[in-house]
C-alpha cells in the first residue's frame, strides 16, 4: 500500500501534495488497478493532518477518473496512468533547453523567462488539458 | 447516567481521610472496651457503696486518678475532631480542586456542578457527623461513671465532649471549611480560616451564648462568708444543686446595685475589714452597724485565724448591710434540651453555610 | 445543526479588563477549528465559554444549538482538554477511566482501554507521575471516550516536546476520521494549527481579527509587492492589513474578493504563518495608537 509523505514547507497544498503522489505511484506501476489506497483514518494516523484533505484529495482522484469509492469498504485504484516514455522526456528536454539558449541570448533575463512559464503554464493546465 | 456515579467517584476521593477516621474510631473504641468495664466496677462496687463504708474521700481520689492518662488524652480528641473535619474534609473539597485545576476535568464531565458539590457535602458530612457523633458516644460512655462522681459535664470545658453536641460542631466546621475553601480558593489558608472561626464560634457560643439560651433562673439569698477551713457554703442556699451550671454569681447591696461577684466585694470576691477611726467597716461597702467584739489580738487571733466571734460579727454586718448573693444558673434538667439546642443551631448554620457555597461554585465560580 | 459555536456580541470581564470582547462568530460543524492569538487574546475564555465553566458577562453563545454547562445532557456532548490536561495526581489512569465511566452516561470504556494500552499508559500508574504529553493523551483519551460531539481543547501541545506534539495531533486526527467528532483547539503557534485545521479563528487583544476556511482566507489575502504607493490609492474592493514602505518600494498584504488586475504589481501568495502575523500585529498596534506617546513600560 501506499505511504504518503507530506512536505509541510513547500508551499504546495497538502491535498494536491496526495494528488500528486497517487499519480507518481501509478506512473511508476507501484499502484495498479484494484489496489487499495489507505483509509483517511490510517493517513491522518501518520501525517497529523485533517482528514478533510484526505477526503478532498481522493474526490478529486475519483472526479479524474483514477480510483472509485465504494461505501464501507475503501478507495480502489480503477485505471492506471500511462507511464511517460523515457525517450518521449528526453526529446522535450533537448526542445527544452533549446528554447531556453535562444531565450537567453535575445536578452531575457532568468526572471523573464520564468515569468513566461509560469503563465504559459497557467494557461495550459487551467483549460483542463491533461 | 449511571446512577450513583457521583457517589462513587466521591467516595473514591474520600478513602484517604476516611480510613484515617476509622482507625481512630477503633482506636479509641478498643481502647474504652478494654478500660470502661472496668471502671464502671470500680465505680458500682466501691464508689457507689462508699456511704456505707465512710471512705468516700479516699475512694473517690482514689477513683479519681484511675486511667488518668485516658482522662486526659481523650477529650481533646474529641475537642479537636470536629475542628479537623472541618480543616481537612472541608476546605480542601472544593479550594483543592480549585488550585490543581483539576475543577476543569470534574465540571466538564457529564454532571453538573450543582450534582458534583451536593454529592461530596452530603457524603463528606454525614460522614464527618457520623464520626463525631461515634466519638463522643465512646467518651460519653466511658465517663459516666466519672461524671457521677465530679458532676461537671455542664461545665463550658466539659459541655462539649460529650453528648451530641459533637454532631453539630462537625457540621458546622465542614460546612465552613467547604464555604471558605470556595471562596478563598487555596487550601492552606482555608484550613487556618476554619480553624480560627471554629475556635472562635466555639468558645464565643459556650462563654456568650449556651448559659442564655433559656433564661437562666435566678437565686438571691444571704450572702454567707465562708470559713477557711470547711466546705464551701452552698450557692443560693442550696437553689444551685451539684452539676447545675452556674451562669453569675454577683453580689448586691441593700439597694440592689451589683458591687462584687463571687461570693465578696469587688470583682475577686473579696471580704474585708478595715478599722476607721475606731470603727470598723465592710471594705467598698460602709461602715457596720453592729458591734464587734474586742481586736485585743490584733485580726489574727491565735493559730492564725480570726476567732469565732470575730467571724459572726462579720457576717453580721454583711446581714445588717443588706448585702446579698444573686446566683443565676441552669439546673441540670436543662443539660439535655440545651445539648439540643447547641446541636441543632450548629447544624442550621452549616446548612444555611452550604447554601452560600452552593451560590458561589454555582453562580460566581464562573 | 448547523454551527458548532455560535456566537453573538459575547465578552467576559474579570474585574475591569475584558479578557474577551465583542465577539461574533458562526463556526460552522463538520470542522477542525484552530483559535490563534497571543497569550492573553482570550482563546481560552473563549473556549471556556463554549464549556461551560464560564458564564458570559455580556452577550450570548450557543454551543451545538445548546446552552453550554447547563444540563447533564449538553455536558455529555461537549469533551474539554484544559490547558496542561489537568489531573488528579495521586489516582491512577485505571482510576481515571472509572472516574469518566461513573460520571458520563454514554462511556466507551473497551475503546478508552484500548486507547491506553496503545499509546503504551500503565493503567496503575498514578497520574502524578505520567509526563506532559502522557497526561495529555490521558485527558484526550477521556474526552473522547464520552463520545461527545465536540471536542474542545486548550493548548493541547503548548508544553509538549516535538515528537508529543505529534503523536497527540496524531491521535487527534485520528478520532476525527473515525468519529467525525467537531473539534475546536487553540495555540499561540500557526504552525501547531496549520496542519490539521480547516477553519481559522485569530484572536488578538481580546478580539476576533480574522475568522473563516483556511483555503478561502489563503485565496484572498495576496502580498503586492511594486513601487511606493499610498494604500489609500487601492481599489475598495482591497483591504490592506498591512504595508510597509522604503522610499521606492511598497509592499502589501492585502485581503481582496477579487483579482488584482493592476500590472504594477507582482502578486504572491501569503502563507497561513504571514497572514496571522499580519493580523496580530495589526491589532497590537491599533491598541496602541489609542494611547499616542505612551511607551510600553516593562
Amino acid at each position: 500500500m501506499i505511504e504518503f509523505q507530506l512536505d509541510a514547507g513547500s508551499g504546495v497544498a497538502t491535498y494536491l501534495q496526495l494528488v500528486q503522489q497517487v499519480h507518481q505511484a501509478l506512473q511508476l506501476g507501484l499502484l495498479k488497478p484494484g489496489d487499495q489506497l489507505p483509509t483517511a483514518q490510517q493517513v491522518v494516523a501518520r501525517l497529523a493532518i485533517n482528514p478533510n484533505t484526505v477526503l478532498k484529495a481522493y474526490r478529486d482522484l475519483e472526479r479524474e477518473g483514477l480510483v472509485r469509492a465504494r461505501p464501507g469498504q475503501g478507495t480502489f485504484v480503477v485505471r492506471t496512468l500511462p507511464r511517460t516514455d523515457p525517450a518521449a522526456q528526453a526529446r522535450f528536454l533537448a526542445s527544452m533547453t533549446e528554447w531556453l539558449r535562444s531565450a537567453r541570448s535575445a536578452g531575457l533575463g532568468p526572471d523573464d523567462i520564468e515569468a513566461i512559464y509560469r503563465t504559459a503554464f497557467r494557461d495550459c493546465f487551467a483549460e483542463g488539458v491533461a | 447516567m449511571i446512577r450513583g456515579g457521583a457517589w462513587k467517584f466521591a467516595w473514591v476521593q474520600a478513602r484517604t481521610q476516611t480510613a484515617v477516621a476509622v482507625a481512630a474510631l477503633a482506636a479509641a473504641a478498643i481502647l474504652a472496651a478494654i478500660t470502661g468495664p472496668r471502671l464502671l466496677h470500680f465505680y458500682d462496687t466501691v464508689v457507689a457503696t462508699c456511704g456505707s463504708r465512710n471512705d468516700c474521700a479516699s475512694v473517690t481520689t482514689a477513683f479519681l486518678s484511675s486511667y488518668r492518662v485516658i482522662q486526659v488524652a481523650l477529650p481533646p480528641v474529641l475537642l479537636v475532631a470536629p475542628a479537623l473535619i472541618g480543616a481537612f474534609w472541608g476546605a480542601p473539597l472544593v479550594a483543592r480542586e480549585l488550585e490543581t485545576g483539576t475543577f476543569r476535568l470534574a465540571w466538564t464531565q457529564s454532571v453538573t456542578r450543582q450534582r458534583w458539590l451536593a454529592v461530596k457535602l452530603i457524603l463528606a458530612g454525614l460522614a464527618g457527623m457520623a464520626v463525631a457523633g461515634l466519638l463522643s458516644l465512646i467518651l460519653t460512655w466511658w465517663f459516666s461513671p466519672i461524671d457521677r462522681v465530679q458532676m461537671n459535664q455542664f461545665t463550658p470545658a466539659m459541655f462539649g465532649v460529650r453528648g451530641i453536641t459533637p454532631i453539630g460542631y462537625a457540621a458546622f466546621a465542614f460546612a465552613f471549611g467547604v464555604t471558605a475553601g470556595a471562596f478563598i480558593r487555596r487550601t492552606i489558608p482555608a484550613m487556618a480560616a476554619t480553624l480560627v472561626v471554629f475556635a472562635g464560634a466555639r468558645l464565643a457560643f459556650s462563654y456568650y451564648v449556651r448559659p442564655y439560651l433559656i433564661t437562666p433562673l435566678r437565686a438571691t439569698s444571704a450572702l454567707v462568708m465562708p470559713t477557711e477551713s470547711g466546705p464551701a457554703p452552698p450557692l443560693g442556699a442550696g437553689a444551685v444543686k451539684p452539676g447545675d451550671l452556674v451562669v453569675s454569681d454577683q453580689t448586691i447591696n441593700a439597694a440592689g446595685r451589683v458591687i462584687g461577684a463571687n461570693g465578696g466585694v469587688g470583682p475577686n470576691g473579696e471580704i474585708g475589714i478595715q478599722v476607721t477611726h475606731g470603727r470598723p467597716s465592710l471594705a467598698g461597702v460602709g461602715a457596720c452597724p453592729n458591734k464587734f467584739p474586742p481586736l485585743g489580738g490584733g485580726l489574727r487571733g491565735s493559730g492564725g485565724q480570726p476567732p469565732a466571734d470575730f467571724n459572726a460579727a462579720v457576717q453580721e454586718c454583711i446581714d445588717r448591710l443588706g448585702i446579698r448573693e444573686v446566683v443565676t444558673y441552669q439546673p441540670l434538667s436543662r443539660y439535655w434540651p440545651l445539648q439540643w439546642d447547641e446541636t441543632l443551631i450548629f447544624t442550621g448554620l452549616a446548612i444555611v453555610l452550604a447554601g452560600v457555597c452552593f451560590w458561589q461554585v454555582r453562580r460566581r465560580l464562573t | 445543526m448547523n454551527a458548532m459555536i455560535a456566537t453573538s456580541a459575547v465578552g467576559k470581564k474579570y474585574g475591569r479588563q475584558w479578557a474577551l470582547r465583542d465577539c461574533t462568530l458562526t463556526i460552522p460543524a463538520g470542522k477542525v477549528v484552530g483559535l490563534v492569538g497571543p497569550n492573553g487574546a482570550g482563546k481560552t475564555t473563549l473556549l471556556q465559554l463554549a464549556a461551560g465553566l464560564l458564564t458570559p458577562t455580556s452577550g450570548t453563545i450557543t454551543v451545538l444549538d445548546g446552552q453550554p454547562g447547563t444540563s447533564p445532557a449538553q455536558l455529555a456532548r461537549v469533551g474539554f482538554v484544559a490547558q496542561d490536561a489537568p489531573a488528579y495526581a495521586r489516582l491512577s489512569v485505571a482510576g481515571h477511566l472509572r472516574m469518566g465511566a461513573w460520571l458520563n452516561p454514554d462511556w466507551d470504556g473497551a475503546q478508552a482501554e484500548h486507547r491506553i494500552a496503545r499509546l503504551g499508559l500503565d493503567p496503575r500508574q498514578r497520574a502524578g507521575s505520567l509526563s506532559g504529553g502522557q497526561r495529555a493523551q490521558l485527558a484526550l483519551t477521556m474526552a473522547v471516550a464520552k463520545r461527545p460531539e465536540l471536542i474542545l481543547l486548550d493548548e493541547p501541545v503548548a508544553s509538549l516536546d516535538p515528537l508529543a506534539r505529534r503523536e497527540f495531533l496524531q491521535s487527534l486526527m485520528e478520532v476525527v476520521a473515525e468519529q467525525g467528532t467537531n473539534v475546536a483547539l487553540s495555540s499561540h503557534l500557526v504552525a501547531d494549527l496549520e496542519r490539521v485545521c480547516d477553519y481559522l479563528v485569530v484572536l488578538a487583544a481580546s478580539r476576533v481579527q480574522l475568522a473563516g476556511e483556511v483555503s478561502e482566507l489563503l485565496a484572498s489575502h495576496h502580498r503586492l509587492s511594486g513601487p511606493r504607493r499610498d494604500p489609500g490609492t487601492l481599489p475598495a474592493n482591497q483591504e490592506v492589513i498591512e504595508a510597509s514602505h522604503t522610499d521606492r518600494q511598497s509592499t502589501l498584504l492585502i485581503r481582496s474578493d477579487g483579482p488584482v488586475l493592476d500590472p504594477a504589481w507582482t502578486v504572491r501568495p501569503v502563507s497561513l504563518d504571514d497572514l496571522v502575523l499580519a493580523y496580530m500585529s495589526r491589532a497590537r498596534d491599533a491598541g496602541n495608537s489609542r494611547r499616542p506617546g505612551l511607551e510600553v513600560v516593562r
